[in-house]
């Protein structure tokens, strides 16, 4: 049998000593888009940065296999190198380094060879078109000064220039007007394919009336408590997560 | 993300930089300093009376003067174990085919005349004591542009080189300009005249190679009204056990309309005092700008001054200061608003690292009656570690009540929430704080002209190397 992309396995991760996943388990194969919901404090975020080894968060248990390989023990560089990437929720300012400047490194540390520069001026420009992005948005500096729409389409022009296997997308839709998200919810459609496999957290269903997933889960304290279609998240929405606590509760 | 590892970024000093030349000079005076050793240096250069009594009169100011106890730590200095004066070869070349070889490739090895070739309109090469190179484009010497060695322009332009010759930086200013008075060698004298533009950058470089040496040289431009100049120096020396001694004394002169633009990348080795003193003085509608990188030596102490001595004058300082192990650079600005409405802006960026030390001190005067002065200080500070260290001393002496002085400071360490931003995109960890330090220069290096912002950026990335994940 072929190895799946990428397994979450029993992963038991505590913050400050107190734990917070509890024993998420998940599988994610290319070409697939899975979206996990939950609410607030169920976990979402500490998956996202446990997933690429932000620090902050221990892992007591489990296993998170990319392409068949435990990437636990590495570093979130040799992680991305490995073909994952994660778009943050809140994308972290950079002062002084220009968004060009930064993808260029970028893409150096994660391909292991410098694109030439007009090479690399061509692929920004055809991805800045198809995320219908000004092109005068490459000289800014990383996020400073940024609107919450721009972080966001930031995040998924890193998405398009890196083409990861593997993209975790940390609540992309958060704080977004209504024309933000749906140009980022178009960026995410262009770029999924059958090479990609996705997973979309978010805390609403809104920004599945764009994107459509193979698969929704429910994360609930520290565990997916659900899973399931579309239909899922429009129970979800039908009902609220009220509905989930009483059910897990009970 | 383990703890950043402290390791020296001197063996890539030594390589690039550090290696010396073991040919006996033509000529070293005695160490230790004395009449007679100023007598010997002013009679060897065949100088006028008037030029060798200054010397004497600076000798006995600095002999008076007690080490300042502020700033940096001066201990170290023996005055008595000094070289003073070491003349490397007895002419000067316009062309490098007629530099010593053994000089020559010292400045191979340095790329200079390469530079030369490709984007400089005039080149300055000082080793040791002596000015060995020197050229300027013909079309600017037709245009009437002097750049010459300072020497040289005391014999060939008594008059001018009397008129402003310590007008801007008394010889009494300081224990180091008495010193650099009594003993100056060398350095950059720039004249330009009435309405001309040097748009291509002069540059002038200056090496260090006998051990306990100490390079004293006086540079001395002179921009005449509406004319403009960019002048860029750069200098470096072998890492010996023993300390060197840099004090250099600059005067600028900026008649109205006038801008002058002063950079500097200082990248001394580790063990050499650097203790300079650098003023302007800029007249109506003028503009001195001065870009200050320091990146060397063992202590520096350096605070570009710009005197704005009528209405519309401006000021600006940039200054980038990077603190490594065993450093400290006490660096910063002086603006001083003698006339109403007159603007300065200084910038300040430092890092510390391994244990570097990084201090802003800086002055704003207003005088009374600069009327509708504006003044504006911003001083960043990034410190890399908890052994580092950063300080700001920011003075304020306002007289006058109609202005508008601000002053901002900050420090900041890396945040571990950029290093993971960086590194989940691939980027090593030792790649991501060299990525952050150099956004944080960003408003400094892009003032540099390109070859030198790639070099300064260089510079950074060697000092980096070591900070292993």
């Amino acid at each position: 049998m072929p190895k799946s992309l990428f397994v979450i396995e029993d992963l038991h991760v505590s913050v400050e000593g107190k734990e917070i996943l509890k024993g998420v388990n998940l599988t994610v194969e290319r070409g697939q888009v899975h979206a996990l919901m939950g609410p607030n404090g169920s976990g979402k975020s500490t998956l996202a940065h446990t997933l690429l080894g932000h620090p902050r968060f221990q892992v007591t248990q489990g296993r998170v296999l990319m392409k068949g390989k435990d990437v636990l023990p590495l570093p979130p560089d040799e992680r991305a190198r490995r073909g994952m990437f994660l778009a943050f929720q809140y994308p972290v300012e950079i002062p002084g380094v220009k968004v060009r400047h930064f993808l260029r490194m970028a893409l150096k540390a994660s391909k292991g060879e410098e694109p030439s520069v007009t090479e690399f001026r061509k692929q920004l420009f055809e991805k800045m078109a198809l995320l219908e992005m000004n092109r005068a948005f490459s000289e800014r500096y990383v996020n400073e000064g940024f609107s919450g729409g721009e972080k966001k389409r930031n995040e998924i022009l890193q998405l398009a220039m890196l083409e990861p296997e593997m993209a975790v997308l940390d609540e992309p839709d958060s704080g977004l007007d209504i024309d933000a998200l749906r140009a980022v919810a178009n960026g995410i459609n262009k770029l999924a394919g059958p090479q990609m496999g996705m997973l979309l957290i978010t805390h609403y269903q809104r920004i599945l009336n764009y994107v459509d997933p193979h698969f929704v889960h429910v994360l609930f304290d520290g565990r997916i408590v659900r899973s399931g279609g579309m239909e899922l998240a429009q129970e979800l929405e039908a009902k609220g997560y009220e509905w989930i606590a009483g059910e897990t509760v009970a | 993300m383990a703890k950043k590892a402290v390791e020296t970024p001197q063996s890539d000093y030594a390589q690039k930089y550090g290696f010396r030349d073991a040919e006996k000079p033509l000529f070293q005076a005695q160490p230790g300093l004395s009449p007679k050793v100023v007598e010997e240096i002013s009679g060897m250069k065949e100088e006028p009376a008037w030029m060798r009594d200054l010397r004497l009169r600076a000798l006995e100011v600095f002999q008076k003067k007690p080490m300042p106890t502020w700033g940096g730590d001066l201990s170290g200095i023996n005055f008595d174990d000094v070289y003073y004066y070491v003349k490397p070869t007895d002419r000067q070349a316009r062309d490098w085919d007629n530099v010593p070889q053994y000089i020559k490739r010292t400045f191979d090895k340095l790329g200079i005349p390469q530079a030369e070739r490709e984007f400089l309109a005039g080149v300055g090469a000082q080793y040791d004591s002596e000015v060995v190179y020197h050229n300027l484009r013909e079309e600017l010497a037709k245009q009437g542009v002097l750049f010459l060695d300072t020497d040289t322009a005391l014999r060939e332009h008594p008059e001018l080189f009397q008129e402003y010759f310590g007008t801007v930086v008394p010889l009494a200013d300081n224990k180091f300009s008495a010193l650099n008075s009594a003993v100056w060698s060398g350095g950059s004298f720039i004249y330009v005249p009435e309405g001309v533009r040097v748009d291509v950058p002069l540059q002038a470089y200056f090496r260090i190679n006998a051990e306990k040496l100490g390079q004293f040289e006086r540079t001395l431009i002179i921009a005449e009204p509406g004319s403009y100049l960019h002048y860029v120096e750069g200098c470096t020396a072998p890492i010996y056990s023993a300390d060197s001694l840099h004090a250099a004394v600059v005067e600028v002169i900026i008649k109205p309309g006038a801008r002058v633009r002063y950079t500097t990348i200082q990248n001394w080795s580790t063990n050499v005092y650097n203790l300079v003193t650098k003023r302007a003085v800029a007249y109506q509608d003028s503009i001195m700008e001065w870009v200050d990188g320091n990146l060397g030596s063992k202590v520096n102490m350096k605070y570009p001054a710009v005197f704005l001595m009528e209405p519309g004058a401006h000021g600006e300082m940039l200054s980038l200061a990077f603190a490594g192990k065993g450093q400290h650079q006490d660096a910063g600005a002086k603006m001083v608003h003698v006339a109403p409405h007159t603007s300065s802006v200084v910038v300040s960026k430092s890092i510390s690292k391994d244990g570097g030390r990084s201090s802003y001190r800086g002055l704003v005067k207003a005088y009374p009656g600069s009327v509708g002065a504006k003044a504006s200080v911003r001083c960043d500070a990034l410190v890399l570690d908890d052994d580092s260290r950063s300080d700001t001393y920011p003075y304020m002496e306002i007289e006058e009540e109609q202005v508008s002085i601000s002053h901002e400071a900050t420090v900041s360490k890396i945040a571990a929430e950029q290093l993971f931003y960086l590194m989940s995109r691939g980027i090593s960890e030792t790649e991501a704080a060299t990525l952050i330090v150099s956004g944080f220069i960003e408003p400094v290096v892009k003032e540099l002209p390109m070859e030198y912002a790639v070099e300064l950026n260089r510079l950074i990335q060697l000092q980096m190397e070591g900070a292993v994940g």
